[in-house]
């Protein structure tokens, strides 16, 4: 879809406060992170610590109030509304916890609906080879209310690699998964984030799937130190 | 659209629901309709086939009792005659009378009383047509009341006597009541009340009620009437002058509006639950970077697809119903017109409460999809 170099993703001084007026609290404080193209970096961290934020701040859900973003080069903190949510469609996944799948659709039919967002999707993988590759190409035809969380989360991994990303951003997939499960999701997320040369970011509490991942950082209060 | 319609089949239970309301409102709008149409019919169906542009009634006459208390001149008729963009004028009485036929059925009738090849000579689509000195034209809807051609009526108190001689094509009704047309000569001994064999006082022999005009839409009703001492209306306005017409249209546009106005909270009321219902989808839906646009087009696609078939079934269902209505003698008639108009309103409503209740949905914040359910 673009012809940028992939670079990876630049998170650099980024600081983001929540809340208004009184109760303002610092979700990110001076955050810097770098993620290289066909990494997968865990960010693991208590509950209430930011991890959710940095993926919004990273995922262009929101813009941080200091600091850059930088996506392949681009700085998506300076985007309008409109021009990142069109960024998000065309180069940011989103694995969302327990899989956010759309409770009308089929499992195919979760990774098409990825093809009508926009008009200029040429370069999309194919929706029925994808689900394929994460292995399940024998629930094609299932809603989600059929499905278990595992495959939830297979699809909806998925779902985020239609539109080849640059960027993957995954929060808590294992959440809702036993331990064989959880191994399971996180292989996949690791061996397409190589294939694709996509870099991942993954929030999780669990500590069992750490080992597939390149690199653990650790959040404490809006500030990330290596883990 | 790709979502839209995979949602309709998932959850078509409750669109069913939601299309059966509105299939309701559909029915109740097309009744109404029918029964406004047939109102107006049964009101001024006599007015509206006179291929007449404007009345003139006498100056100063009060539009609501305008057809029964005007009284105008030959003079005026032939002052009308000579404005500028008047093809053609005519006098033009009008009077109801009760009569029984010589089978013994009552029934009245609104006398209209027309010169014998003037423009406003009605066609007999059976029959014979205008001619006769006691010879009457009358509606069709006078053969459902029990009146046959040749059958001879007397007015009551005066005593006159008048022959059926022919039949229009269609409905030609004044004030709920059927139009009979006569010569004239004929009208004016009756509204002189003068019976057989009495004279016509010669200050009566030219009068009418009215000069009905024919034109171009040039007239100008104000020189008109200046020259001729009158008050003018366009036919569409005289229609105000029948019996009980105002009240009774106004009485039904009232509740048409609140029914309007009724379904476009229906839906509007629906599609904001359904729409809340699916905060966290369409949540994700942004954040996977769906414009704004694409989730009011799907919401649209949505509420236009159920408003059309539901409509369409209520459209159906209230035809059939009032076909049913046809021989009880309620007035009623469906007029494709009115019905397709009403129906596009309906939608078009209905999307207007549909789409205020998306847009407020759609500008949810994409935020709201990460972490879990909230
Ligand atoms: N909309 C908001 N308004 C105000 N404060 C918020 C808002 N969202 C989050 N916060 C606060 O920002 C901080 C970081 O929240 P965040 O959701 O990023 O944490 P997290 O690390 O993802 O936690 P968890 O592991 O429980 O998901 C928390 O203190 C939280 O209370
Ligand atoms: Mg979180």
């Amino acid at each position: 879809m673009t012809t940028t170099e992939r670079t990876g993703l630049v998170l650099s001084g980024v600081t983001l406060r929540l809340g208004d007026g009184d109760s303002v609290v610092t979700a990110l404080d001076h955050v810097d992170l770098t993620v290289a193209p066909g990494e997968l970096v865990a960010v693991v961290g208590p509950s209430g610590a930011g991890k959710s934020s940095l993926l919004a701040v990273a995922g262009a859900l929101t813009i941080p109030d200091e600091g850059t973003v930088t996506i392949d080069g681009q700085d998506i903190a300076t985007m309008s509304s409109r021009a990142r949510a069109a960024y998000r469609r065309d180069h940011i996944g989103f694995v969302f916890q327990s899989g956010n799948l759309l409770p009308a659709l089929t499992a195919l039919d979760q990774l098409r609906l990825v093809g009508t967002l926009s008009r200029r999707r040429a370069d999309d993988r194919d929706p029925a080879q994808l689900l394929a590759d994460v292995g399940m190409a024998h629930r094609a035809d299932r809603r989600p209310h059929q499905l278990s969380g595992g495959e939830r989360q297979r699809i909806g991994i998925a779902r985020a690699l239609v539109g080849r990303p640059s960027l993957l951003l995954v929060d808590e997939p294992t959440a809702a998964l036993d331990r064989a499960r959880s191994h399971e999701v996180v292989q996949l997320l690791a061996k397409e984030t190589k294939q694709t040369a996509v870099a991942t970011v993954m929030v999780t509490h669990d500590h069992d799937v750490l080992e597939h991942c390149d690199r653990v950082v650790e959040m404490i209060d809006g500030r990330l130190s290596a883990g | 659209m790709f979502l839209a319609l995979r949602e309709l089949r998932f959850a078509r239970s409750r669109f069913t629901l939601m299309g059966s309301v509105v299939a309701l409102i559909a029915v109740l709008m097309v009744l109404l309709s029918g029964l406004s149409s047939g109102l107006v019919n049964d009101g001024v169906s006599g007015l509206q086939r006179l291929p007449v542009t404007a009345f003139a009634f006498d100056a100063g006459t009060k539009l609501d009792s305008a057809f029964s208390r005007s009284v105008v001149d030959a003079d005026q008729v032939a002052r009308w005659r000579e404005q500028p963009g008047v093809q053609d004028a005519a006098p033009f009485g009008t009077m109801l009378v009760n009569t029984r036929s010589n089978r013994g059925v009552p029934i009245d009738l609104a006398l209209f009383g027309v010169e014998p090849g003037s423009f406003l000579t009605p066609t007999a689509a059976e029959g014979s047509g205008l001619g006769a000195p006691d010879g009457l034209v009358v509606s069709r809807t006078a053969l459902d009341a029990g009146l046959r051609i040749g059958d001879v009526l007397t007015v009551d108190r005066i005593g006159t006597r008048l022959t059926v001689v022919g039949v229009t094509a269609d409905q030609h009704t004044f004030g709920h009541v059927d139009v009979a047309y006569l010569p004239l000569a004929a009208w004016r001994r009756l509204h002189a009340g003068v019976g057989p064999g009495e004279e016509l006082r010669t200050q009566q022999a030219d009068q009418a009620t009215a000069v009905a005009i024919r034109g171009d839409g040039t007239i100008d009703l104000a020189a008109g009437d200046a020259a001729a001492g009158t008050s003018a209306v366009t036919k569409e306005t005289s229609y105000g002058a029948s019996p009980g017409y105002t009240a009774e249209t106004s009485t039904l546009t009232l509740i048409q509006v609140f029914l309007y106005a009724i379904s476009a909270l229906v839906v509007g009321a629906f599609f904001t639950v359904w729409t809340i219902n699916r905060r966290h989808e369409l949540a994700v839906l942004r954040a996977m970077g769906a414009a704004r646009r694409y989730l009011l087009r799907d919401g649209l696609v949505q509420a236009l697809v159920i408003l059309t078939a539901s409509i369409a079934v209520g459209v159906a269902g209230g035809a059939g119903f009032g076909g049913l209505m046809g021989g009880t003698g309620v007035p009623f008639a469906l007029e494709a017109p009115a019905v397709t108009f009403a129906s596009l309103l309906l939608v078009l409503l209905g999307l207007f409460g549909a789409a205020t209740a998306i847009v407020r949905v759609a500008a949810i914040d994409p935020l709201a999809a990460l972490g879990g359910q909230r």
